[in-house]
């Protein structure tokens, strides 16, 4: 468990990686994550299933080089085995057959809305899907969602690519166009998802986030990833990471975020610099 | 060998002391705190037994060591016959001898206690473990019939582990599912490298490997497979996985960025090395004013980690008082010894933070103890109009767990109590469901090491029994 079958480059510091995961794949399903280690010494990390083929046993996950442990996963190869790798976590999307839903897609965040918008598709939604990234070569998984999804909306902020702005600007003018929908899914950097929120507060729609609070185990037992949801403290491993992002608390789940932010750079910093004279 | 020494004699002497890192210098490193016995502080230590029989001792101990006989071993010089006798019925000797209560369990009814000075039974324990360990003493194993019989064990802590060795000596096919990434549950991720080196924990694991038994770790019971898949599978389950889920007090400021769970700030320091950062990539923070919620062990092993990782000032902040801290006097000790503020009859009501979400200080109300509650304990109450603000920049809560429903959820037909834990038989440890077993704090609450040990005894018997009359979960 645990061994690379698939690296892809699919945009600058994007990778995504198919893991041999039999265990895991069979239970997966949208929404979910996996934690896993690089090495001995390495992080417990969360990241969220893009996808998972029971067939092959296998599960996908896509990373953006951020920090250390992003790093150091970016320079595993195909065979490379990870040191630790689990899951299924955390509580499946709630999919069902609701009718017309916007799935927004921020970052990799992309890559997390691809099995919910797949299963909200074969459900029988009609499913309208936005995806956004800073610049055209970050935007990922395009062809892949246009297949499950009834429309495909793409912005750019730089607008070298879709609609120039952010997805919230699309978000928007869906919101206005379209009068009947019943559910957002939103998934990418907090502060967009905060947005998302905002932009969907007055429409009374309710919004779906997958927060990517900081975790150890990812089963209940550290209280690192607490969050406060409509005033009650939750576990976004056991009790999300999906929320209703209009009861999310998102002020505080910004600053635990960046609780570790400068040991998480520095320790970022000192990486590079090492790797730096390794291959001087 | 040792000479043996008259009774009275021996009655004279006082129990040996075990030599410990000064104080000042320990707060500036994770290495042990009790340096251990030598072989002359032991044998001198053992010749003080009297070798009473039957021994008080022995019925002192869950884990049932046979305490004369090893100690006897230890006055003949016999340190590996020591050990193998230990062995017997204890798989953790090493860490026994470091983490148990004895003072509570088999040292509390050694007929020198009468007189305050019973024989220091851990100490010599940990003496033998430490010495069959540095010299590689291999345990002769009896050759034992494999039996055609697959058990399944939930959670590599202390319980699994004793239920495992113990199944495994008598023939059984053991697996050990654990979820994290290192088998050793608490031992591991909960009790910190200055009382339980992980050097240790990971002998006496491979000794219970090298049994047979079987790890697999990465694996969560409940999400990853359910017990009832595990049904399918093996022919008896126990289930040990931990009370695991840390406790909150629900008082406002809790989320603030720099207040911990002791689950959260051991697990980083422990498990994960954090203490080692950036050497090893996972983070932890301290802040230079440092309270810590509660006065149980984990509350002292959370405080002392705080000052070792750099903490100015560290206080423990207990609504009761020192006589109602669930920690052990000896734990307690070491805390004051380092220069840890002992805070008793005081209750936090609030954290104080800044815009960004830092701690900024933590608003306490002062207790007075009133009449016993349903614990005997006398109940504290708040005084009136004595609050105060303590100054701190970190709060660490370890005021203890509560059950993780997550194995509970996947097992159908085992049930839990009001409060999540399995129900057991205390003697059987048998929960509702035919063949699953279950023991340590998943069926009694945070609890010891030695507790969960003993009921992982308990649970390896009667699984025998439930196997060898010819029952099993698994239709055939």
């Amino acid at each position: 468990m645990g061994r690379i079958i698939t690296k892809r480059k699919i945009a600058p510091e994007i990778i995504s990686l198919e893991i041999e995961a039999p265990a895991v794949a069979e239970k997966a399903k949208p929404g979910q994550f996996v934690i896993l280690m690089t090495d001995e010494r390495g992080e417990r990390i969360p990241l969220t299933i893009a996808d998972y083929d029971r067939q092959r046993g296998s599960v996908r996950v896509v990373s953006q080089v951020v920090g250390k442990t992003t790093a150091k996963l970016s320079r595993l190869n195909e065979g490379d085995e990870l040191f630790s790798f689990v899951g299924p976590l955390g509580k499946p999307s709630d999919i069902n057959r609701y009718g017309t839903i916007v799935v927004v897609g921020g970052g990799t965040g992309i890559a997390c809305i691809y099995p919910i918008a797949r299963e909200l598709k074969e459900a029988g939604n009609r499913v309208i899907t936005i995806i956004g990234a800073r610049t055209k070569e970050l935007v990922i998984m395009e062809e892949e969602l246009r297949k499950v999804s009834t429309e495909l909306l793409i912005s750019t902020d730089d607008g070298s690519y879709g609609k120039k702005g952010f997805v919230t600007d699309v978000l928007e003018e869906v919101l206005r166009k379209e009068k009947d929908v019943k559910k957002v899914w939103a998934i990418g950097p907090a502060p967009m998802m905060r947005a998302v929120c905002k932009a969907t507060k007055p429409y009374n729609v309710e919004t779906i986030v997958s927060l990517n609070a900081i975790m150890v185990d990812g089963t209940g037992m550290c209280g690192t990833c607490r969050v406060t949801v409509d005033g009650e403290t939750k576990f976004t491993c056991v009790d999300g990471p999906e929320f209703n992002g209009h009861l999310v608390d998102w002020a505080e789940f910004m600053n635990r975020l960046a609780r570790y932010g400068q040991l998480e750079k520095s320790s970022f910093e000192t990486y590079k610099r090492e790797r730096g004279k390794d291959n001087g | 060998m040792a000479e043996m020494i008259p009774k009275p004699e021996r009655m004279k002497r006082s129990p040996r002391q075990m030599p410990e890192q000064d104080p000042k210098k320990r707060i500036r490193n994770f290495d042990e705190v009790p340096l251990g016995y030598t072989a002359e502080d032991a044998i001198y230590e053992a010749q003080r037994c009297l070798q009473c029989d039957p021994p008080p001792c022995v019925s002192g101990c869950p884990a049932e060591v046979h305490v004369p006989q090893f100690i006897q071993k230890i006055v003949e010089e016999d340190f590996a016959g020591a050990c193998i006798e230990i062995l017997k019925t204890n798989s953790l000797p090493a860490m026994c001898g470091r983490v148990c209560p004895q003072e509570e369990q088999c040292q509390r009814v050694c007929v020198y206690n009468k007189k305050d000075k019973p024989i220091a039974i851990g100490r010599l324990e940990r003496f033998a473990a430490d010495w069959a360990r540095e010299h590689r003493v291999k345990e002769k194993l009896l050759e034992i019939r494999k039996k055609d019989k697959r058990v399944a064990v939930v959670g590599s802590g202390p319980a699994g582990l004793t239920c495992a060795a113990d199944l495994a000596k008598m023939g059984y096919d053991v697996t050990i599912f654990e979820a994290l990434h290192k088998p050793g549950g608490v031992l591991i991720y909960g009790i910190p490298e200055f009382r339980l080196p992980k050097k240790i924990v990971g002998h006496e694991i491979d000794k219970v490997k090298e049994l047979g038994v079987k790890v697999t770790t990465d694996l969560v019971v409940g999400i990853t497979k359910s017990v009832d898949e595990l049904v399918e599978e093996f022919d008896a389950i126990f289930l040990a996985n931990g009370a695991g889920a840390p406790q909150f007090m629900h008082i406002p400021g809790e989320n603030l960025n720099d207040v911990y769970s002791a689950n959260e700030f051991l697990t980083r320091s422990n498990l994960m090395k954090a203490y080692k950062f950036p050497e090893f990539d996972t983070p932890i923070k301290v802040g230079k004013k440092v309270a810590v919620i509660g006065a149980g062990n984990v509350a002292m092993d959370a405080a002392r980690t705080a000052l070792r990782l750099g903490a100015k000032e560290v206080y423990v902040v207990y609504r009761r008082t020192r006589k109602e801290a669930p920690a052990r006097v000896e734990e307690i000790a070491h805390a004051e010894e380092e220069g840890i503020r002992l805070d008793f009859l005081t209750l936090p009501v609030r954290i104080i933070g800044d815009d960004k979400g830092n701690v900024t200080g933590m608003e306490c109300i002062k207790m007075q103890l009133g009449e016993p509650d349903e614990s005997g304990r006398r109940k504290p109450l708040p005084v009136k109009g004595s609050n105060f603000v303590m100054q701190v920049d970190m709060v660490i809560n370890a005021i203890g767990t509560m059950a993780n429903p997550i194995v509970a959820r996947s097992a159908t037909g085992v049930q839990t109590n009001r409060w999540g834990y399995f129900t057991v038989d205390e003697e059987t440890r048998a929960t509702s469901r035919e063949g699953v077993f279950a023991g340590g704090d998943i069926t009694r609450g945070s609890a010891t090491v030695i507790s969960a040990i003993g009921d992982g005894k308990k649970a390896a018997r009667a699984i025998d029994c439930y196997l060898s009359s010819g029952s099993s979960l698994r239709k055939r």
